[in-house]
């Protein structure tokens, strides 16, 4: 059981990852290159740069910065796939079966999570972006992904009401009780810029999610095929 | 009698198997999404941004 999740989830998170990498560095460094230059204070909000044209002609290739990046989102994904693996095995064991296409909707669960719901309080935020204290910020993000998770899960498996009226609470509440936000916004990015960052972070996000949860299940099927097909020895 | 000890040897060790593999993932995206770190947050930046972590 532990080889097979580890084995599934380290396919899938580098097969996600590496899809998920290649698409930030396309849609979405060019605007966080921008977005250092106005932090920097190179480029000045409501000054007369051609924002707009380069981050539609992209920011060129630093081998050793988008290096990191792709190694970096590729750890993560990997992380994130064992921890969704681990969860269909838990699934399995409860006698509920997972199939590809079943994969979509906890990719889909696994996006909604981790990405969108912390999103709805702390969008992702461009450097230079006016934020409240970091451990503030930390704190609220772990605990809203903890339970919209939960409460998803509460969803697709728990039965009756009661079960549902919880799940509720705890998709709602990390936003009934709110994100921590700065007392004021001054931040010296434009909000155009933030706007589009927070949207293609999403946007390739959902995409690199619901591929995860594609290949989570996909080699979790497989490896345990494969385990069946190898004659047992010990 | 035989099947019941080996569904209480089985279950176990599945669930410690998953709960292993669900922490060493959440490890990982702990150290290389949220460690504060330095060197660590340098070499992550662009991509705690892009995962919409909070970052600096």
């Amino acid at each position: 059981m532990f080889s097979r999740i580890l084995v599934s989830g380290l396919f899938a998170g580098f097969a996600a990852g590496l899809i998920a990498a290649g698409l930030q560095l396309v849609f979405v460094q060019p605007i966080l290159l921008q977005a250092e230059l106005y932090e920097s204070g190179q480029i000045t909000h409501f000054g007369a740069a051609e924002t707009g044209a380069a981050v539609a002609a992209g920011g060129g290739i630093d081998l050793l910065r988008d290096g990191l990046s792709v190694l970096f989102t590729t750890l993560i994904y990997t992380g994130y796939a064992l921890v969704l693996v681990a969860a269909m095995a838990l699934a399995e064991d409860r006698g509920v079966g997972i199939t590809v296409r079943q994969g979509l909707l906890w990719g889909l669960a696994g996006f909604a999570s981790v990405q969108f719901a912390p999103a709805v309080g702390l969008p992702p935020e461009l450097p230079g972006s006016a934020a409240a204290e970091m451990g503030l910020r930390q704190a609220w993000w772990f605990g809203t992904v903890g339970a919209t998770a939960a409460g998803i899960a509460l969803i697709a498996f728990g039965k009756g009401w009661t079960a549902r009226a919880v799940a509720a609470v705890l998709i709602l509440a990390p936003h009934a009780i709110g994100a921590p936000h700065p007392e004021t916004f001054a931040g010296p990015v434009p909000p155009e810029l933030a706007g589009m960052f927070a949207g293609r972070a999403l946007g390739v996000g959902a995409v690199a999610w619901v591929l995860l949860g594609l290949f989570a299940a996909r080699f979790w099927i497989r490896e345990g095929e494969r385990a069946e097909d190898t004659p047992r020895t010990a | 009698m035989t099947a019941q000890t080996q569904s209480r040897v089985w279950i176990p060790t599945n669930l410690v198997a998953i709960a292993l593999c669900a922490f060493i993932g959440l490890a990982i995206v702990g150290i290389a999404g949220h460690a504060q770190t330095t060197a660590l947050h340098d070499a992550a930046h662009d991509t705690r941004h892009a995962a919409g972590f909070p970052c600096h």
